[in-house]
Formats: structure tokens, C-alpha cells, sequence
């Protein structure tokens, strides 16, 4: 059991939980993930690493409300626990100094940009990042992001802050209008990225992409995440999740992301009903 | 051995198998000639006293029995189900050339699950030794490492990533084959011998074997399996609704996916199931597919039936449960619909020609024979390789070109001192008493190590 300290609501359905333990903090790099399994009957979802903090000995993570075991995590008060805590999973981010590095994240895409920034960072890149949501209301770790970048973009799509438009919109003006950067790193939904990769890839900008594949270990032995890389399956969960993004099959990816669509839409109705029944 | 019938089993997953009772096992044990050479307990692989544990239960002293057996074997309830006998001990009866052998694995399961409905008293710990062993995997390797160390007075702690202990027992292995309770209870008795298992612990991420040294462990004991799914490599492998058996038996059996929606891991199985394969995981995944409701499952091998690596009883309980058996067929291309979904298979007919290295005739494309076999759902069940977890996060510890890694076949030690391996993560696919012996013998090998410094 995994006690949990903080359960913080950022914005409609978008979460941030804090669990202790110490033992993945102290061991956690930006880019890698967690498994967290509620309870029980729980399912194992693997959620990216959003700050973790090895004096604490805490990890934190963010998550949307999107189906029966992330309601059921969300519904988590300070003081319970999760069943299951499993990490630090996946091969880290490349750190290094590579000079101007944008950072692009969309919705619960941010929150893992954050401790990759910090680092980029100290290691001496310049940091400019672009974060973008839906509408303002669901912009996330604007505060986090600033603190840890060099510049700041914000795009909405309905123009209810900052830019309106896509955050793809808004990396191919500062493409084209700024310095080249030397490597961009998106985090977000997998049209986002995809989209993200297409604007990059004329320009010739090295892209690493964090995809979010359906596992179940997540330490490699099931095969659920595999993706086509340069035309090679690879295991999001132990080769990734980040890859380049000029060489993800993106459409292979967003088809397996629905494999269980239907399923879990119904999974999620019988839960609530059974919620509202008491 | 009595069992429940294909029609009633293919509706649940409780135990196919029933075990005898009490005056069938007596009878049963009776049936042994005693013979001097003691052919039976030559063929098992953890040294079962075999003639003497059924010489007492032909005396109706089942708790003689069990604790005969468990002088060598600490997991007797899951041996008695899942070992296939009829290649070691039981393959080597005096009655096996006579006709039917002794059933000498019933009769192990009998006295086992007669001492676990009693209760099973803990044996008394013995005297701590002040040393200390990790195990990493706690499959029947592992568990029968600990086992054997703990009985020692040494102090061990296993290291599971999964949430679950049992190793393959646990994600590979289905209800109706051997009961979760059954495992839950046989990793009961080994923590009672003083072994502490940590689950969700990764190690190669959250420690290295290095660190588990460095924290005081004095040996360390690898028995991390053979996790890594095999893909065929043909076009259209990812699709949507292709799994390997790994991931299937995982969802069915340790996320208990069978139970969606009460349990949240959700699976898809739809009408037409094929399963790829002719080990005993493809015969579990069918197995698991016609109890999920498929209309109709197949079994596809590229040889004929006599060569497939399964046991003859899990083929016979497919059989009889419906399964169908294309045989002698190859998958050569997966057919998707656009929605990314697999909805057929492209197939090529196989004859046999001469025989290859294994010894087996080898299966030879006809050409011209291409047909279309339509799917909702596939199971890869070609088979696994060693986990890389830990030879990819261990310098200096040395692996063949599998990904194996190589030890000292009398001791286990690996190329790195201090550290021991065994099972499949050495093996690569083999069964789970055949783990169980190397586990034991790494075990000798690390004691006498710890008694030597």
C-alpha cells in the first residue's frame, strides 16, 4: 500500500496526486512513469512522472478522469492508498546540452515537461516552451512551466488565453520567425504529437515524442504498447516512451489507443451508476 | 483422474481436473511394483523420494507423504498439477511400458491438497544464519530458491515486479489449470519458512543487482523468466486485436480480466479466435478463449500434430473442449479492416519434409495453397525469450546470443561473483520443475558459498 499525500484538482477532471514513495523518488528521471493500481480489482495504468522529490520522498503524477480507474484514483483523499505503486518505469529523457530547446505540451501533456525543463535548464539550454489546452480552464502547470523556462507560450484553442489556435500553430511561427531550436520535445495527445512531428520534420528539428501506448506490465513482457518505429516494433514501456517523432507510425499508435474504447465507455457507465446508487 | 465435463468446463474457470479421493489414491498407490531400480525418482528433476511417499500413501499415511515430499519439494500442489509427468517421472514407470503408469502426479497433488485443507502447520525456523540472499522473480525458480535458503537459517527477500507473487504461475497459467488459491497457498507456505517476498519492486530499474549487493545482500539469485513476448514479423502484426499469449494470459490470469467488469483490465475476444502455436501457452489461450465466449477457436501450427511441443493432456482437454486444430498452416500476413482491426489471415498450407536439427520433420510451404482464414482476435504463441530486464542493466554479467544468461551448470553462478541464475531467464522457455531444479541447485551452491565466507 502506497499512501497518498496530496490530491489537488488543477482544473476540471485533470488531477495531481502525491505518493509516498521514497524509494522510486529518489530513483526517478524525468521522462520515465509510474504503474499505479488503485485496488484490488484494479487495472494497472501507467501515468508519466509529473515532479518527484527524494527529500520527501514523494512522487507526484497528473492524470485526467477519463475512465473507471482514474475516477477511482481521482476519488482518492489524502491519508488512503493506492494497492500499487510500480517505478520508476521506462528509459529516461536524453539530458544534455543541446542548446535551444522548445518544449511543447498539450493538456495533461504538460505536467511530465516540467521536471525534463527543469533539467534541460540547469544543463545550461535555453528553454522555451509552448503549453496549450482546450480553454483556459484547462491549461495546467502554467506556473511550474514558467518558473523553468526561458520563455513561455500559451495557446488555446478557443483563444481564452494567450494565442487562439493550436500549440502547432504557434511552434511553426516561432519556427519560422526565431532561432532554429536544436531539439523540440512534445508531450500530449497523439494527434498532438503527430502534429507536432509534421511541422518539425521540414525544418530538419530533432523531435522526441512521449507516447502514452496501452500497457499492462510495463516492464516488457506483454507486448500490448508496441509501436512501429522506423519500421521496427518497438515496447513503449522499456525502448520508450520517447522516440523520435519523425519515425513514430503515428496512425498505428491512435488505433491502438481504441482497442478497448467501447468496453471501458461501458465499464465507466456501470461505475457511475453504481456511485450514484451508493 | 477424474474431471469435470468439456461441457460444464467450458463455461468457467474453476479446475478442470477433480483429484482423486481418498480410496482412489490408496487404490491408485497400491498399484506401485517397488521396483529396486527406482526408475520414477530418477526422472525428477528436485529429487523426489517418489517409491517412499507412495509407499505411505498405499498405507494411508497422506502426512507421512506430503512431508516426505516436501523434504525436496516446496511446492508440491502446484508440481502435482502443472508437471509433465508423463515425460519424467511417471514416463520412467515400470507400467508405463505395460501400459498406464503409475499417476504418480495425481497422487503428489493428493497429499498436498489433503495436508492444505487440514492446514498446514509452519516448520519450525531454523537457527539464523545472519545472512542474506535477494531473489529476483518469484516464479517456481525463485520460490523454490528461497525456499531451500530459508530452511538454511538464511534470511532471503524476493523481489517481485508485478503486484502478484507466483512468477509465470500467477500471469501465465490459467484458473483451470491450477487454481489461484492453490498458488496463494503454496507461497503462503513459503513465507511461513521465513522468505519475504516485496512485490512491485523492478529490479534493473528501482535497484540494480549491483545495488542489492551493495546493500548487504550477500548473493544474489536471478530468476526474472522468460518474459519477453516472440512476434512473428509479418505485415500486419500490430493490429488491433492481436495479442501475444503473454498479454492475453496476463489479462485473463493475473488481471483477472475474465471478470470485467467487476475487475477493470478489459479484454477482447469477439466470435472467431485463432491462436498461433503449439506450446502449452496456445493450448491455455484457447483454452481461455472458448471460456471467454469465442464462437469458434483454432489453433494454427505449421507443423503436424504429433510435433507439437504441448503436453498430450492439455491437447486432449483443447480437443475435447472444441478447439479445432488447423494444423500444418502458416500465417504469412494479417488482413486489417480500416479501422485498424485485424479481420483476417492470410494463410499458406505446409507439408512435412526431412528433419531439421530439432529432429522434427520440417514443415515446407506448398505453393500456390494461400487462403484466407477470417479473425476477430489472434494469440502469438510462438513462444518467449529470457527477460532483458536484467541483463541489459547489468554490466559485466555475461549472455548467450538469446539473451540467456550463462551460468556454471553445476552451481548457477553467473559470470559475476555473488550472483546466481536460473529458470527460464537461463533456460528461456522451459517448465516449471525444471525451474524448480535449478532454483534448488543455485540454492546448494549459494550456501555453500555462505558457509565457506
Amino acid at each position: 500500500m502506497y499512501e497518498i499525500i496530496s490530491m489537488k484538482e488543477l482544473a476540471p477532471k485533470i488531477k495531481m496526486v502525491e505518493v509516498k514513495a521514497p524509494e522510486i523518488a529518489e530513483k526517478a528521471q524525468p521522462g520515465q512513469f509510474i504503474v499505479v493500481r488503485v485496488d484490488r480489482n484494479g487495472e494497472r495504468i501507467p501515468l508519466t512522472i509529473a515532479d518527484y522529490d527524494a527529500v520527501r520522498g514523494t512522487v507526484a503524477t497528473v492524470f485526467q478522469e477519463v475512465g473507471v480507474s482514474t475516477e477511482k484514483l481521482g476519488g482518492l483523499k489524502p491519508g488512503e492508498s493506492v494497492m500499487d505503486f510500480v517505478g520508476p518505469l521506462g528509459t529516461p529523457s536524453e539530458m544534455a546540452s543541446f542548446g535551444r530547446v522548445m518544449m511543447v505540451g498539450g493538456g495533461v501533456g504538460v505536467p511530465p515537461l516540467y521536471p525534463q525543463a527543469r533539467v534541460m535548464r540547469k544543463l545550461g539550454n535555453t528553454v522555451v516552451s509552448i503549453i496549450g489546452a482546450r480553454t483556459a480552464d484547462l491549461l495546467v502547470f502554467e506556473e511550474e512551466m514558467r518558473a523553468v523556462s526561458d520563455e513561455l507560450h500559451i495557446a488555446t484553442d478557443d483563444g481564452s488565453r494567450g494565442f487562439k489556435g493550436f500549440v502547432t500553430d504557434l511552434l511553426r511561427s516561432l519556427i519560422e520567425n526565431g532561432p532554429k531550436p536544436d531539439r523540440v520535445i512534445a508531450v500530449g495527445p497523439a494527434i498532438m504529437m503527430k502534429a507536432v512531428s509534421d511541422v518539425t520534420r521540414p525544418f530538419n528539428i530533432k523531435t522526441i515524442v512521449s507516447l502514452n501506448s496501452i500497457m499492462v506490465d510495463a516492464t516488457g513482457m506483454c507486448g500490448a504498447c508496441r509501436v512501429s518505429v522506423g519500421g521496427r516494433t518497438r515496447f513503449t514501456c522499456v525502448h520508450g516512451p520517447e522516440f523520435d517523432g519523425h519515425e513514430v507510425d503515428f496512425e498505428e499508435l491512435m488505433a491502438r489507443l481504441r482497442t478497448y474504447m467501447e468496453r471501458e465507455k461501458a465499464s465507466l457507465r456501470r461505475y457511475k451508476e453504481s456511485q450514484r446508487g451508493g | 483422474m477424474p474431471k469435470q465435463s468439456p461441457e460444464a468446463r467450458v463455461r468457467s474457470f474453476e479446475e478442470v481436473a477433480l483429484g482423486f479421493t481418498k480410496e482412489q489414491a490408496v487404490a491408485e498407490a497400491r498399484r506401485c511394483l517397488d521396483c529396486p531400480k527406482r526408475p520414477c525418482a530418477e526422472g525428477c528433476p528436485v529429487e523426489v523420494e517418489i517409491p517412499e511417499f507412495i509407499r505411505l500413501v498405499a498405507n494411508k499415511d497422506f502426512e507421512g507423504a506430503i512431508e516426505k515430499i516436501k523434504e525436496k519439494n516446496s511446492l508440491p500442489a502446484i508440481c502435482g498439477r502443472v508437471c509433465p509427468q508423463e515425460d519424467q517421472c511417471e514416463g520412467q514407470c515400470l507400467w508405463a511400458k505395460k501400459g498406464q503408469s503409475l499417476a504418480i502426479g495425481a497422487l503428489e497433488r493428493f497429499v498436498a491438497d489433503y495436508e492444505r485443507e487440514k492446514g498446514v502447520e509452519p516448520p519450525p525456523r531454523p537457527k539464523r544464519s545472519g545472512r542474506k540472499v535477494a531473489v529476483v522473480g518469484s516464479g517456481p525458480a525463485g520460490l523454490t530458491a528461497a525456499a531451500e535458503l530459508a530452511r538454511k537459517g538464511h534470511t532471503v527477500v524476493i523481489f517481485e515486479a508485478l503486484h502478484g507473487s507466483g512468477g509465470v504461475l500467477a500471469y501465465g497459467i490459467p484458473e483451470f489449470r491450477l487454481p489461484k488459491e492453490i498458488l496463494q497457498a503454496e507461497v503462503n507456505y513459503i513465507k511461513s519458512l521465513g522468505v519475504e517476498i516485496q512485490t512491485d519492486k523492478v529490479v534493473g530499474k528501482l535497484y540494480s543487482v549491483r545495488e542489492l549487493l551493495a546493500k548487504g545482500f550477500d548473493a544474489v539469485f536471478i530468476s526474472t523468466g522468460a518474459g519477453l513476448p516472440h512476434f512473428m514479423n509479418i505485415p500486419g502484426e500490430n493490429l488491433n486485436g492481436i495479442y501475444s499469449a503473454n498479454e492475453f494470459l496476463i489479462r485473463v490470469n493475473l488481471m483477472r480480466a475474465y471478470k470485467f467488469p467487476e475487475y477493470d483490465t478489459p479484454i477482447n475476444v469477439g466470435s472467431r479466435v485463432v491462436v498461433v502455436g503449439g506450446g502449452n501457452s496456445a493450448m491455455d489461450a484457447a483454452r481461455c478463449a472458448v471460456r471467454l465466449g469465442a464462437m469458434e477457436v483454432a489453433i494454427m501450427y505449421r507443423r503436424s500434430r504429433e510435433e507439437m511441443p504441448a503436453r498430450l493432456e492439455e491437447v486432449l482437454n483443447a480437443d475435447e473442449e472444441g478447439v479445432r486444430f488447423e494444423m500444418l498452416t502458416l500465417p504469412v500476413r494479417f488482413i486489417g479492416d480500416d479501422r485498424g482491426w485485424v479481420k483476417a489471415i492470410e494463410c499458406l498450407r505446409m507439408r512435412l519434409g526431412e528433419p531439421d536439427s530439432s529432429g522434427r520433420r520440417k514443415p515446407v510451404p506448398i505453393e500456390g495453397s494461400e487462403f484466407t482464414f477470417p479473425v476477430d482476435t489472434v494469440v502469438v504463441a510462438i513462444g518467449q525469450g529470457p527477460n532483458p530486464m536484467i541483463p541489459t542493466s547489468t554490466k559485466g554479467l555475461e549472455v548467450d546470443g538469446r539473451g540467456a544468461i550463462v551460468i556454471n551448470q553445476e552451481t548457477g553462478l553467473t559470470s559475476m561473483k555473488r550472483v546466481y541464475a536460473g529458470g527460464d531467464i537461463v533456460r528461456g522457455g522451459a517448465t516449471v520443475i525444471e525451474a524448480m531444479g535449478d532454483g534448488k541447485r543455485a540454492a546448494k551452491a549459494i550456501h555453500e558459498q555462505l558457509s565457506r565466507t
